[in-house]
């Protein structure tokens, strides 16, 4: 059992990548505010049920997601989509892949952090459809486990994969997208198989 | 190199790289990537293209809802009754 007395020291860490995904799950910053204050009120009057040593990083981003999922999900502007379209594997790699080939010395990660802005992969991710967009922070920003995504939004570990899976890829062509449209690629370039 | 240890490969790369495959498979997918550059390159590039994501994700709290939250906890803490 957790002491509610240290409850602000042990949770106050945790409120910039708790803003953030906020942010990423609502996408607009009142809401996030709103969000993340919301999920400090429950969080604290939860704490005494808190396992002492167990995961609290895990267990924040529980109550965020069930608490926005909950109460926040109605109050979305944007019309939520439900599914995705199916998009090729790496599809990415496949198009971009050849970068780093043809600038000597510069590694993907270079080309890639060059090419794409914050606001780029912000809205990239913001783009897709929640159960995809839940998932994919959770795992590729927040770099939660499997098992723990699936405790977090209280699904299959089987469906915490498929939902990454698909989103991820989702994701991809977006920023893909992105920089068609900037006309730092092809849209149709020569495409790399692995 | 057969195709088919490529496509083993790749159906493999995001729980290799989510670090979610039991060591017997990891070493199984480190032998193909030694020997197999394209696959390796793939897996770099996920692996890069993650780093970039997380790297420009990062938000700050603002300032006053931090503060915000800070007093609310500490309302909360305050005994609800009148002092006996």
């Amino acid at each position: 059992m957790a002491d509610q007395a240290t409850f602000a020291e042990q949770a106050t860490p945790f409120l910039d990548p708790l803003y953030a995904a906020a942010l990423r799950m609502t996408r607009n910053p009142a809401d996030a505010e709103d969000l993340v204050q919301e999920t400090f009120i429950r969080a604290y009057r939860g704490f005494p049920s808190f396992q002492d040593g167990t995961n609290l990083r895990a267990w924040l981003y529980r109550i965020l997601t069930n608490t926005f999922i909950n109460s926040y999900r109605a109050k979305q502007r944007r019309p939520e989509q439900t599914e995705l379209d199916d998009v090729e594997d790496l599809y990415l790699y496949k198009r971009l892949g050849g970068l780093e080939a043809a600038s000597l010395g510069r590694s993907a990660e270079d080309e890639l952090m060059d090419m794409f802005t914050e606001t780029d992969v912000k809205d990239a991710i913001e783009a897709l459809p929640e159960q995809f967009r839940i998932a994919v922070l959770l795992a590729d920003v927040e770099g939660f486990s499997y098992k723990e995504i699936a405790e977090i939004m209280d699904i299959p570990i089987g469906t915490v994969m498929s939902r990454l899976h698909r989103g991820r890829k989702a994701l991809q062509r977006s920023l893909h997208d992105f920089a068609v449209e900037r006309g730092l690629v092809d849209r149709d370039p020569v495409v790399i198989e692995p | 190199m057969s195709e088919h240890d490529c496509d083993d490969a790749i159906a493999q790369l995001y729980s290799y790289l989510d670090g979610e495959l039991d060591a017997d498979v990891v070493a199984r997918v480190e032998v193909h990537l030694r020997r197999c550059s394209p696959c390796l390159e793939a897996f770099d590039f996920e692996a890069e293209l993650r780093k970039v994501i997380v790297s420009k994700c990062n938000e700050e709290v603002p300032g006053d809802l931090r503060l915000r939250i800070m007093q609310v906890l500490e309302r909360l803490e305050e005994p609800s009754g009148p002092a006996a």
